[in-house]
């Protein structure tokens, strides 16, 4: 009998924890919602200075120049090898610029800038945004008839949204060429046949503009998340790092939610 | 123009249903000092969310400068937050800004000036806070009562009619204390500004303060001079003031009968 | 002093991802060799158009002459109707002939157009009378295979690279040209 009563009490526990979860989630999308609409509401405050933007997109853009360039060169590599070792079974290794360029433009370029950018520029601004809400400098701001998101969040945002593409692009590059180093040195493909293969096959509108509007998107979502993460992080030594973890999460599996969303949308015009 | 450059008129504030403030009453004079005083979690702080509008009352108002504090608009909070400077219990600098530059910042926000009028501005607000030659550290570099200095010198950057201030005195040594202390008495008297303390630092406060207000289980519990609420033999204002261990305010927290506790485990 | 740096770098991030941005068009993608000016539009029908999509590049002797711009269904005739946009320079005779290719073995399809001799040229709306399907997969390694077989000999065809390379060019043209007569036979 009792231990029945107690199965009975767990089991309602756990349905009200996961009934709980599943409504905070719910409240932070929409407080999430709120925060992107004042945002934009504020950009335009943040846009007659345009100089704080300016700053941080050294801090999102510059700062994470090393780790995508680094990143590119690796995965335009390994694609090179991967692809040279399945093409060559079929006797069509010279398109293997194709298939870099086309993995890169397309997919791994936005993608891949995108976690990498979660993980460096997104954390940083979470963390960033906590501390000054854990040290009160945002109510200072407030105080002081300062608006924090026009002066804190609208310009991090922009700087996201604008380092995003420029990062996608250089990543997309960096990779074709360490594909290149790969493809055309190393295994001994030819040149001409590398690029005019990849000239062929690669579209402007359809390959290079969609992958540069996936990466804009992608750079919209992680700059929110991350801003939104901080500003609603507590106070606290804990709550801050738990939020940046939030930050790298929510962020990974939301632009491979939208990557998916977006393909489709971009496959089908 | 009233007397009273600030008015709480019975407000009642709190939230998630548990109500933090009930009916409180408080004025504050131009030209003097008043502290706000209570144990940890009384709503002190609250207290000055709610007069610069950072929180809305659940009832009453708040009145500053005559206009009801609540019922303005954003733009309307903004305006009158210009009028107060306000300084937080950890100075609350922007970290990734210079000591000049958290000076400069209300001066680049709200005015037109030229740039060699905000640096003169500047240097004279250090100056008053002693702190001129630091002028180009960053928060990092400063210790706990240089940052409130600086912190103190951002709050009156753009001379202010009310300054607020978020225990000034918590976590500083005694020599850094007393010269926050000071700063607070000399900088209102020179600005013609209102004061309005919160602190739970008897000594510092009773010393400066021109009244002050005791703030207990959401009502104020004892108000009067200094001098009044030394000699004061309400029991909860004595406990305060002489720091007894027992009183009104109880050493142990609402618990069971001790030794039928101790017994009940046995069985 | 900081924020000149700043600024500096922030240009110099700028800059590179306009850089990179063109090297993607111009090196990587077909900005240059897409620009095709003004067009006409002709149309053609196709019983069996394969794997051809629109967008799809419209070749003449290897160089591109335009694009696909729309393919509909017919349901009087049950046939592809295929409008291709022609470059304006180009005026093709009207008995030009539109054929199906498939670049490379598993590559994608297009539209070639081997000009004819008449005098008269095509139009705007014009239709090309002569076409010629594509080329089914499954019936091109089929014959492939079916010849492969006949050799006699279990030769793989990824004996090593440069004999693939060269099966990759020669071989489907060949097979093409054997299946030009076979392939419509076939599919009627």
């Amino acid at each position: 009998m009792i231990v029945r009563s107690r199965l009975f009490t767990g089991l309602i526990r756990t349905l009200r924890n996961i009934g709980h979860r599943f409504t905070s989630r719910i409240w932070r999308l929409g407080a999430g919602a709120r925060l992107f609409g004042l945002t934009l509401v504020y950009s335009g405050e943040s846009f007659r200075r345009f100089r704080l933007t300016i700053r941080e997109v050294y801090f999102t853009g510059v700062m994470s120049l090393i780790i995508i360039m680094v990143s590119a060169f690796f995965v335009g590599m390994v694609l090179a090898l991967q692809g040279y070792n399945t093409l060559q079974k079929y006797g069509s290794s010279e398109a293997i610029g194709v298939l870099v360029a086309l993995a890169l433009v397309r997919e791994l370029g936005p993608v891949i800038t995108a976690l990498l950018f979660a993980g460096r520029a997104g954390t940083a601004i979470t963390a960033e945004i906590g501390l000054m809400k854990a040290t009160e400098q945002l109510s200072a701001m407030e105080m002081m008839a300062v608006s924090p998101i026009a002066r804190v969040i609208a310009p991090r945002f922009w700087a996201g949204v604008i380092a995003m593409p420029i990062l996608a692009a250089l990543f997309s590059m960096v990779g074709i060429l360490g594909g290149y180093l790969v493809a055309v040195p190393l295994i001994g493909v030819d040149s001409g046949a590398f690029w005019s293969q990849m000239q062929a096959n690669v579209d402007w509108r359809l390959d290079i503009v969609n992958g540069a509007i996936k990466s804009v998107v992608f750079g919209v979502a992680c700059t929110m998340i991350a801003l939104f993460e901080g500003y609603d992080a507590p106070p606290t030594a804990e709550g801050v790092s738990r939020a940046t973890t939030r930050t790298v999460v929510t962020s990974s599996l939301t632009v491979l939610m939208l990557d998916f969303v977006l393909t489709s949308f971009m496959i089908t015009l | 123009m009233t007397q009273n450059i600030v008015e709480i008129d019975n407000l009642s504030f709190g939230y998630k249903g548990r109500m933090l403030h009930q009916g409180i009453n408080m004025v504050f004079p131009r030209g003097k000092v008043v502290a706000i005083m209570g144990g940890s979690g009384s709503g002190k702080t609250t207290l000055l969310r709610l007069i610069g509008g950072q929180l809305k009352p659940s009832k009453g108002e708040v009145r500053v400068d005559g206009q009801v504090v609540h019922q303005q608009t954003r733009d309307g909070i903004y305006q009158l937050r210009r009028k107060m400077g306000m300084m937080f219990q950890h100075g609350a600098l922007f970290t990734d800004l210079s000591v000049f530059e958290n000076v400069a910042f209300p001066m680049r926000e709200h005015t037109e000036l030229p740039e060699s009028m905000i640096h003169d501005l500047v240097l004279m607000k250090l100056q008053a806070v002693g702190l001129r030659g630091a002028h180009q550290l960053m928060p990092s570099e400063l210790s706990g009562g240089m940052a409130r200095r600086v912190a103190l010198a951002r709050a009156i950057a753009l001379d202010p009619n009310i300054i607020m201030y978020d225990e000034p005195f918590a976590g500083l040594d005694p020599i850094s204390m007393g010269v926050v202390c000071s700063l607070i008495r000399t900088l209102n008297d020179a600005l013609g500004a209102t004061s309005i303390i919160v602190s739970h630092d008897v000594k510092e406060t009773f010393l400066i303060a021109d009244y002050v207000y005791f703030v207990a289980n959401g009502v104020v519990a004892a108000e009067g001079t200094p001098e009044d609420l030394s000699k004061s033999s309400l029991p909860f204002v004595h406990q305060f003031v002489h720091g007894d261990k027992d009183g009104p305010v109880p050493f142990h927290y609402a618990a069971g009968d001790y030794k039928q506790e101790l017994l009940e485990f046995e069985a | 002093m900081e924020r000149t740096t700043i600024d500096l770098w922030v240009g110099i991030f700028v800059a590179l991802g306009v850089a990179a941005l063109l090297g993607l068009a111009m090196k990587v993608g077909n900005l240059t060799t897409n620009n095709i000016g003004p067009t006409y539009t002709v149309t053609a029908n196709f019983e069996n158009i394969g794997g051809l999509k629109p967008r799809a590049p419209v070749k003449s002797a290897g160089v591109v002459v335009g694009r696909v711009s729309d393919i509909k269904f017919d349901p009087a005739t049950f046939e592809a109707v295929v409008s291709l946009n022609v470059d304006k320079r180009y005026n093709f005779p009207i008995d030009t002939f539109a054929n199906i290719y498939t670049a490379g073995l598993l590559g994608e399809q297009y539209v070639g157009l081997d000009a004819g001799g008449d005098e008269a040229k095509l139009k705007n709306g014009d239709k090309i009378m002569h076409t010629q399907d594509a080329i089914v997969l499954e019936k091109m390694i089929s014959q492939f295979l079916y010849n492969k077989a006949s050799e006699g000999k279990d030769d793989t065809p990824v004996a090593s690279t440069k004999s693939s390379d060269d099966a990759l060019t020669a071989n489907p043209l060949d097979d093409m040209t054997k299946n030009k007569g076979a392939a419509p036979a076939a599919s009627k």
